[in-house]
């Protein structure tokens, strides 16, 4: 699947996938958006670079293993509940501490253990497509 | 203190395999330690406990059910924590000699710990579900345990047969407490349970709550005709033989009828059923022992027997009978512990259990025999072992029972005897006469293998000679505690000449007699077994059942899971068309469907014509790749729906999901060959009815929908509250915060599903060539 044009557009399109969907992941609480959305993209740039180049790029360019990610991502989702425990509080109630007032396109963001759980829906999500993306392809 | 001191065992059996690997064997020293500072702490304690102030704590663990991590140490508790814990340091001393070498010996420890956990905890718990919890726990390492010789095919199917019949028991014990809590007002606490006997024994339930615990008492201690799994078990080591199948497991379900019996005993059917099951097994297992030649057989069916004993003495439910029951508890726990251990020594140092070539092993294993025999005569219920005293008051106890007495008496008579005879066949036997050549030249074991053993009898002894030293302060405590009223016992070695002592006297002569008969009785006894009655006992039903829902399982995956997608897919259609369809019949009417289409935007209609064509192209098509990239137009064309109605996050999910399926679709489609044969005509039609029917139902459902308005009281609230939640999107508040629980059981599943795909895909054997066809 070499493709020059392809290359070459998906050496301008990755960065700025990934970009926006970290974008997606951080806007998601008051836009249109989300880990899970935020995740998908994120995910099909990393398909997309694959596709464009080949599959152990894609695959360097992660540097984790996505079986790794879908463990740190279902670990930080259930950690960011344990913080309501820990405070006496039932298993994921929200807890919120305090704001970055404002970051480039995004605005405010507002930091609490809602943010955290959906960086660890975003970080499975990431997981899940590219281990069977991966697996697939490697198949024979 | 009970809490700190499991965790202190919990510890001790996660630390076990390390410890192991730092100093070998010896690691068996340093843990038996933990039981033993335990047993110290809590014998300084018994006489607290004997005045009646017993150790109770709790605290909370899943208040909203009423479920505690509540303890409570009181007299019958006291009697088993102690054998618990003095065997249990003894049998982690003869494990530390009986497998030395064994490679996985640091684990051994650990399971044995562990065990011991689960049967202090049961013992000791004071709420009923506790208790269930430490019951299964036990059943749960007596399964690690038993199949320890994992290499061994015939070890792990004994390890699940007693698995298995013992969790039967165990759910119908759950299912007992259960209705018995009910009965009871909701409360799980034991003790406040036990105090309403009044009210649980006129409860219509009774009969129910009844059945269902003794049930499970009965599965765990071996009772007939669940016997089969105990001799089964004896493929487990020496020790957790020692350990497990004559001390504390098979003995929970002894506990189990003492501990509820305040609550449930005293009535015909409590009666009835106990010493029914009770006089069955005794017989059963007395009979069935007698003409074994394996040592730990001989040794496994007498215990079924004894267990048997036991049960009868709680139906018989007197006074005498609840002491008789306790003081047996305690002696058979000595010279059964001190029998296996020396039968296992035997084994580790001639290599063989066979009585008929063991012989004349005295000289040459002369502490081995001292326990042996120590512990065999206390069996017999010779004086002046505590077996004798034992023995004494079973007599008594049997020929006070009401109506039942001589009946019982006869019973008892006959068992004792036949256990009279093997009680020679295995303490006696190997060890007297000329010594016979072995697999292995006998030697005295390591003082691990003898120490433990010989402590157990000389106990008996002890005990024999000085009765004072149990009966107030170990005895009548547990006997106050299962007849929940102050009882006094004294314990004598000489009672005077009477009918008693003349039964006893009987017993051990008529017993030498039988011993004497062995060799007759064994050829007799393989006839049986080989023909017709023999081959159809329980332990052949269980073989049948086992394997019955194997083949019921596979017959069902079969059914269910052929692979055929084109089959799952048909199924699911099917049903959500007959289900809705049959939903929809009963509010259907020309006048509810609407057909207004005047407020239709051109642009809609241009989108919809685009998917109604990529839908049916998808269908007509004759490439995979065609019919993918047309099914996506319809993809897409949903997420423009979604975006003009006012769903963004739903509309760019959707978007997202459609090419990264795409993409998935297409790497997938590289790997299979051409579509080789398409459907028949016939199932392409019956295919066409199903796709046009689930259409159709989906639009009726959907021009019905029209009419109706339901309160928009959701999303209401949801609006209200998001911005409480600190966010302006309310369907990502609701994921994220409102229904996070729900989106980490999602991400929990989508987690397994890939790395099931990763196994299936990557682990799978290779095959030379990719094979393959329409699936």
């Amino acid at each position: 699947m070499e493709s020059l044009f392809l290359r070459t557009a998906a050496t301008l399109i990755v960065p700025l996938q990934i970009g926006l969907s970290v974008f997606l992941l951080l806007r998601g609480h008051n836009e249109p958006g989300g880990g899970f959305i935020g995740g998908l993209v994120c995910a099909a740039a990393i398909l997309l670079w694959g596709i464009s180049r080949d599959f152990p790029t894609a695959r360097r360019l992660m540097r984790l293993h996505p079986t790794t990610l879908i463990g740190l991502g279902v670990l930080t989702a259930v950690g960011s509940g344990l913080a309501g425990s820990l405070l006496g509080l039932s298993f994921l109630t929200g807890v919120w501490a305090g704001s970055i007032p404002w970051l480039p396109f995004v605005g405010e963001v507002k930091l609490g253990t809602p943010l955290y759980f959906d960086i660890g829906v975003y970080l499975t999500v990431i997981g899940v497509i590219t281990q069977i993306a991966f697996a697939l392809e490697e198949a024979d | 203190m009970i809490l700190s001191a499991l965790l202190v065992l919990v510890a001790g059996a996660a630390a076990a395999p390390l410890l192991y690997r730092w100093m070998g064997a010896r690691a068996g020293w340093v843990l038996a330690l933990l039981p033993l500072v335990l047993f110290l702490a809590l014998a300084a304690r018994l006489p607290d406990i004997a005045d009646g102030r017993p150790i109770a704590e709790r605290t909370p663990w899943i208040p909203s059910l009423g479920i505690d991590l509540a303890f409570r140490i009181d007299g019958l508790a006291l009697l088993f924590l102690l054998v618990i814990l003095g065997i249990g340091a003894l049998i982690l001393l003869y494990g530390s000699g009986y497998l030395k070498g064994h490679p996985l010996q640091g684990r051994f420890f650990g399971y044995l710990l562990l065990f011991m956990i689960a049967m202090c905890g049961m013992v000791s718990a004071d709420n009923t579900i506790l208790l269930f919890v430490f019951w299964e726990l036990t059943g749960i390492a007596s399964y690690l345990l038993i199949g320890f010789y994992h290499e061994d095919a015939k070890a792990r199917s004994s390890a699940l047969q007693a698995l298995l019949v013992t969790f039967l028991g165990g759910q119908a014990l759950l299912a007992g407490l259960v209705l018995l809590s009910i009965a009871t007002g909701g409360s799980f606490s034991l003790s406040e349970t036990l105090e309403q006997r009044e009210q649980v024994t006129a409860h219509p339930w009774y009969p129910a709550i009844l059945l269902l615990i003794l049930f499970g008492a009965f599965t765990k201690s071996a009772q007939f005709p669940f016997h089969f799994w105990l001799p089964g078990a004896m493929s487990a080591p020496a020790p957790v033989s020692a350990y497990l199948h004559s001390a504390t497991m098979v003995n929970a379900g002894i506990f189990l009828m003492a501990r509820m019996a305040p609550a449930l005993a005293g009535t015909e059917l409590w009666r009835g059923l106990a010493t029914t099951a009770g006089v069955a097994t005794m017989l059963a297992g007395a009979l069935l022992a007698y003409p074994q030649a394996d040592l730990k057989k001989l040794l496994a069916y007498s215990t079924v027997s004894a267990l048997g004993t036991m049960i009868l003495l709680l139906g018989l439910d007197t006074v005498l009978a609840v002491k008789a029951a306790m003081l047996f508890f305690l002696v058979h726990a000595l010279y059964k512990g001190a029998l296996f251990m020396a039968a296992g020594t035997v084994d580790h140092e001639t290599g063989t259990r066979d009585v008929r070539v063991l012989s004349g092993l005295a000289k040459a294993m002369p502490l081995t025999t001292a326990a042996a025999v120590g512990a065999g005569l206390s069996m017999c219920g010779l004086p002046p072992l505590v077996g004798f005293i034992s023995k004494e008051l079973l007599y008594e106890a049997k020929l006070a029972a009401p109506y039942i007495g001589p009946a019982v008496t006869a019973a008892g008579v006959a068992a004792n005897v036949l256990m009279v005879a093997v009680g020679l066949i295995v303490a006696f036997r190997p060890f007297h006469g000329t010594l016979n050549h072995t697999p292995k030249p006998p030697h005295e074991g390591k003082w691990t293998l003898w120490l433990p053993p010989l402590t157990l009898a000389l106990l008996g002894i002890l005990f024999g000679l000085a009765p004072g030293l149990i009966d107030r302060g170990l005895i009548a405590p547990a006997v106050s505690a299962v007849r929940a009223q102050e009882t006094e016992v004294t314990l004598k070695l000489w009672h005077g000449i009477n009918s008693v002592l003349m039964l006893s006297i009987a017993t051990v002569a008529t017993g030498f007699v039988v011993f004497r008969l062995r060799h007759r009785a064994r050829p007799a006894a393989e006839r049986i077994a080989q023909s017709g009655p023999g081959s159809l006992g329980p332990a052949r039903l269980y073989e049948w059942l086992l394997e019955g829902m194997v083949q019921c399982a596979k017959f069902l995956t079969h059914t269910l899971q052929h692979g055929s997608l084109r089959g799952y897919v048909g199924v699911a259609v099917s049903v959500m068309v007959a289900v809705t369809g049959a939903a929809l019949l009963r509010v259907w009417s020309p006048a509810a469907l609407v057909w207004d289409f005047s407020d239709l935007r051109p642009y809609e209609g241009v989108l919809l014509i685009a998917m109604i064509a990529g839908a049916v192209f998808a269908a007509l098509s004759n490439s995979r790749l065609a019919a993918i990239a047309s099914l996506g137009i319809v993809g897409f064309g949903v997420a423009l729906v979604f975006g003009m109605y006012g769903a963004p996050d739903l509309a760019l999910t959707q978007l997202l999901v459609e090419t990264l399926t795409l993409v998935i679709l297409v790497l997938v489609i590289y790997r299979l060959p051409r579509i080789a044969s398409r459907s028949t005509p016939r199932q392409q039609i019956a295919d066409a009815i199903l796709a046009l029917s689930a259409g159709a139902v989906i639009t009726v459902l959907l021009l019905i929908a029209q009419n109706l308005h339901p309160e928009p009281v959701l999303r209401d609230y949801f609006v209200q509250n998001s911005l409480e939640a600190k966010g302006r999107n309310v369907v990502n508040v609701i994921l994220v915060d409102f229904r996070a629980l729900d989106t980490l059981g999602e991400i929990t599943v989508l987690a397994a599903a890939a790395l099931g795909v990763g196994g299936l895909i990557w682990l799978r054997p290779r095959r030379k060539q990719p094979e393959g066809g329409e699936s």
